[in-house]
């Protein structure tokens, strides 16, 4: 008996995690599926209808808004946080004297929390005494910076709100990336009299490949996760203006009693994290066995 | 014959000057991004002293004319979530009683998990480890409605207990993700010279890979510390009055509609929510970045 435990031991550590992960991720997961194949609303109910679910969430306009939200955000909160990050990195790595002190300082708010951050952005971009008000005080009357009240604008106060708590966590990256790469290419390249400009554009940022993967794969699952951060500083609003599918899914499962429209747009994201990291997932497992 | 020695030496002061000039320039840069980060910071703490008076009249980025700390004392203990008046005090010591536990317990089932996925592969153990490694990328979405009802079924609903628990689970893939990738780099060689001597499975985890550890457990507990002090999602959704985490307790108060709006006290409220894991930041943030990039870098 106690060599049987002895030889299995590690399939036996090892099984409450996996069987935890199964019920509670996968499980948990095909619960959420067959819900939305139903009509639940406020109790869940098992009867399989089809995607009666989904075509109510494709119908309702406030899933359209939340979703054309998630494009624009997640495109411009990838695309500026990576451009930043790049270009930040790159700044830091010419020999900066204080360069601790400053990556120290453009990392910070990534140990905060989203509710932390909006409640602070939120302040800041508040039109009666934030920033609006003090260009004002400076003289400039008419300045006008009410984003956070405006419904065509508050999606980009999100934006704004987001790359100030993430790009310095993309300059980490690329700079532990301009690191790695090889001093002695640079070298010879500059003894070959190649301007600096073109040893970063043709050698070192290609050389950076994965890392813009790896950037591009942490941003969009931080995007398509983001929910703090829309509720403490918009609350989803002005009206629905700033809802994202997190948000939507939230209020369909807590507040409206829709349990079949929170499963449903449950999947959908789910949907979208899946066609983004499962390929990059399985080619990180592969070159791991290779 | 002059122009030709006057020039390179000309040019190479120009370029000389040149680099100065971007030299100067570089710095410039970088020093109004630092602005930039710490505005929204030096906006929360110069607001969280002055009062409320001060405020409206005031200017958004002023010093305050009279330092008082009348907001944080409201704050901690006397600014109303809804109903009650309490302050986050209550709060942040419950994300305390989440955050320890939690931390803990799923720090030491990755450190087993990590170990055996590392060094004592058996069939199936890669499967299981993908497994678990797609579970860090789900959307929490799809958990929420079900874990609702199982904490019900299991009458932990609304209770700290329960938040603990929902942590451990969603923290496990990650915890693991750390301590493989961290033991891997432990040649397999000393594992089977441990076994030749006859030690057992627990054994050489305690005397050989625990002692070894140090570095990547302080990796582990910085970023789920982090993570769970910082979470929102499951704090609103699977807690009542009274087991609220501080983030929560933090939204309640800024965005509670009654009374008068006092942003100083959002401010100091804010800062008490985020002074936790920004003491980790400034104490340990060479592990805090290692954790952040150790997901999402290959090595």
């Amino acid at each position: 008996m106690s060599k049987w435990i002895e030889d299995h031991l590690p399939k036996v550590v090892l099984a409450p995690s996996f069987i935890a992960v199964l019920v509670f991720v996968y499980g948990f997961l095909i619960w959420t599926a067959w819900v939305s194949l139903t009509r639940s609303r406020l109790l869940p109910k098992y009867d399989i209808e089809g995607v009666i679910q989904y075509k109510r969430l494709f119908a309702a306009p406030r899933w359209d808004v939340a979703m054309n939200n998630l494009f624009l955000f997640g495109a411009l909160f990838i695309v500026i946080s990576m451009v930043l990050g790049l270009l930040l990195a790159i700044l830091l790595d010419q020999n900066i004297r204080t360069e601790g002190a400053i990556r120290t300082i453009y990392l910070y708010p990534m140990a905060l929390s989203m509710i932390v951050t909006g409640t602070a952005w939120k302040w800041i971009l508040n039109p009666g005494l934030g920033i609006e008000a003090m260009v004002r005080s400076w003289g400039f009357e008419n300045f006008r910076f009410d984003w956070l009240v405006n419904p065509d604008m508050a999606i980009y106060t999100i934006v704004l709100a987001a790359i100030w708590q993430s790009s310095g966590f993309v300059m980490a990256l690329f700079l532990a990336g301009l690191r790695s790469v090889d001093t002695e290419i640079i070298r010879a390249a500059q003894v070959d009299g190649i301007p600096t400009w073109r040893v970063y554009s043709a050698i070192i940022i290609p050389s950076m490949a994965p890392i813009f993967l790896s950037a591009f794969i942490v941003l969009a699952h931080l995007a398509i996760k983001s929910f703090d951060l829309v509720i403490a500083l918009t609350g989803g609003g002005p009206g629905f203006a700033t809802d994202l599918p997190a948000t939507y899914m939230y209020a369909m499962a807590f507040s409206r009693g829709d349990i079949g429209q929170a499963a449903s747009s449950a999947m959908i994201m789910m949907g979208v994290v899946f066609t983004i990291v499962v390929p990059y997932l399985y080619s990180e497992l592969r070159a791991k066995n290779d | 014959m002059t122009d030709f020695s006057m020039t390179p030496a000309h040019s190479r002061q120009q370029t000389r000057w040149g680099k100065i000039a971007l030299r100067w320039l570089l710095y410039l840069i970088l020093g109004v991004f630092a602005v930039y980060y710490l505005m929204p910071l030096f906006v929360m703490v110069t607001t969280s002293l002055k009062s409320l008076e001060e405020i409206r009249t005031g200017n958004l980025v002023a010093l305050p004319r009279d330092v008082t700390l009348d907001a944080w004392k409201t704050a901690w203990s006397g600014a109303c979530t809804g109903i009650q008046c309490d302050g986050v005090r209550p709060y942040f010591w419950n994300s305390v009683l989440i955050a320890v536990p939690a931390v803990a317990i799923s720090t030491l089932l990755g450190a087993l998990n990590g170990y055996v996925v590392a060094h004592w592969r058996f069939r199936g153990a890669n499967v299981i480890f993908a497994l678990m490694l797609f579970g860090c990328f789900i959307p929490f979405q799809v958990v929420l409605l079900p874990m609702a009802r199982l904490l019900g079924l299991m009458g932990i609903a609304g209770t700290i207990p329960g938040l603990i628990f929902v942590h451990v689970i969603y923290g496990l893939g990650f915890t693991t993700l750390f301590f493989r990738n961290y033991y891997v780099t432990i040649p397999a060689e000393l594992t089977k010279a441990a076994k030749v001597d006859g030690a057992g499975f627990l054994r050489i985890f305690w005397s050989i890979f625990l002692p070894l550890s140090l570095p990547i457990i302080v990796v582990t507990v910085i970023w789920q510390f982090t993570q769970i002090w910082n979470d929102f999602l499951f704090g609103v959704s699977f807690s009542q009055a009274g087991t609220q985490p501080i983030t929560v307790a933090l939204n309640n108060i800024v965005n509670s509609t009654t009374g008068v709006k006092e942003y100083n006290v959002d401010m100091a409220a804010a800062i008490i929510a985020a002074l936790p894991t920004l003491l980790v930041y400034v104490v340990a943030g060479k592990y805090f970045i290692r954790g952040l990039t150790a997901g999402s870098v290959k090595g």
